[in-house]
């Protein structure tokens, strides 16, 4: 089933309109796969026709389910296991020295997906009760795909997605299985908090400690990476921490962030900004 | 160097298709049909890993997890119970009996490299 280049080019706009994200010569093949099941489930024929019925507003919940079925939800669970190692020991053993006195850390998993990344992110804090007893660890998970926040806030995943990068030790001490199916135990659930969230909007209130946004900038423009960067700079402290993708890096996209080469993979905010200062405030004294 | 595999499976078929994962990830694979041609194997060159099915002829993959168990070596290869027996005593028995990890079928190459990641051997 081919689609026609016009109709690749309305729903590349679509996309980004809605959601930031650009549809790359490489995802186009995506396409095709990815509506199919639209195509059965309105009994349309062609795709040049389903994208004819989401332009003509005749199906209003279309356009939706288009920009969902064309989002990548890929994700597992400890997703490059030797970076969150590094976060386990340098980048949280550091925070957990400067947090000392308020005993609180927030961390935010942006563009979460279905979740594995933040319930990662929770097994990492439970496995070490020691170090965080008495401690408040807020972990909130966001993702564009409402579909997608339903699935992490439910933690239920199949055979398939369960065994991804999960020790066998975390599976059996924190999921509980359900027929086919595993899901999180509702004392993993209850560390973890997930909302709709567009990376190009305002960030959730307050600041992050912790931030990881993988795998998801790759598919932006470099005009809104470099807003995202933007945006996800102002909801962090100082010494925070940013991890990406194991492929991205903010070299060459933006100067609000350095390498921490304390903890080899992430990034901290560039001490001294170097965008031009605003106008001095005139003393008037 | 490159690290080593004992795929451990009475089908040829599951064979085949986890050596030719296998080999995408850069390990030598060698093969064994049963846990006691396995447990020969690891007797004359250990593995750095075996991928191990659970029901085999001659000697099961528990079987075979207990006889490796009594046996000596320089560095004891590490387990991963690779099986379609998905029930939580099931997997607690393979790791009672010292599995190191446990893969459901159907896998693919980004499972099965996790699980080598997992277990320090990627």
């Amino acid at each position: 089933m081919e689609i026609s280049d016009g109709a690749v080019r309305i729903l590349a706009g679509l996309l980004t309109a809605r959601t930031g994200q650009q549809l790359s010569v490489g995802r186009r093949w995506r396409v095709e796969t990815a509506l199919r099941p639209l195509l059965v489930r309105y009994a349309m024929p062609t795709l040049d026709l389903l994208v004819g019925k989401i332009v003509s507003g005749e199906v209003p919940q279309l356009a939706d389910e288009a920009i969902e079925a064309l989002l990548n939800h890929e994700t597992f669970f400890f997703r490059d296991l030797a970076a969150f190692r590094q976060l386990e020991t340098q980048g949280l053993g550091r925070l957990h020295a400067a947090r000392a006195e308020s005993k609180r850390l927030r961390v935010w998993s942006a563009g979460c997906s279905t979740g594995q990344e933040a319930y990662t992110l929770a097994m990492i804090f439970a496995d070490r009760p020691e170090r965080w007893a008495g401690w408040t660890i807020d972990i909130l998970g966001t993702d564009l795909s409402p579909t997608a926040v339903a699935r992490a806030r439910a933690g239920r995943y199949s055979q398939f997605e369960i065994q991804r990068g999960l020790p066998i030790g975390h599976m059996l001490r924190c999921f509980d299985q359900q027929s086919d199916e595993w899901q999180a135990s509702q004392a993993l659930r209850d560390t973890v908090r997930f909302r709709v969230h567009n990376l190009l909007a305002v960030p959730p209130a307050g600041l992050f400690d912790v931030v990881l946004c993988r795998n998801v900038l790759l598919y932006f423009s470099a005009d809104v990476r470099g807003l995202v960067f933007g945006r996800i700079a102002s909801a962090m402290p100082a010494d925070g921490l940013l991890m990406l993708g194991a492929g991205e890096t903010v070299i060459g996209h933006t100067d609000r962030f350095v390498s921490d080469y304390e903890c080899r993979g992430c990034y901290r905010k560039r001490v001294e900004d170097p965008r031009p200062a605003l106008a001095p405030i005139a003393d008037e004294s | 160097m490159m690290k080593t595999c004992l795929v451990v499976d009475d089908s040829k078929v599951i064979r085949k298709v986890a050596r030719h994962i296998l080999e995408t990830l850069d390990f030598a694979v060698s093969e064994a049909g049963d846990g006691q041609e396995a447990l020969d194997a690891c007797r004359a060159d250990a593995p750095d890993v075996v991928l191990l099915d659970w029901n085999m002829p001659v000697m099961s993959g528990i079987e075979f997890l207990r006889a490796l168990g009594q046996e000596e070596f320089t560095q004891r290869p590490k387990i991963i119970f690779c099986t379609t027996e998905n029930g939580i005593a099931h997997i607690r028995a393979a790791i009672d009996a010292g599995a190191d990890e446990y893969v459901m079928k159907p896998f693919d190459r980004e499972t099965l490299q996790s699980k080598f990641e997992l277990v320090g051997v990627a």
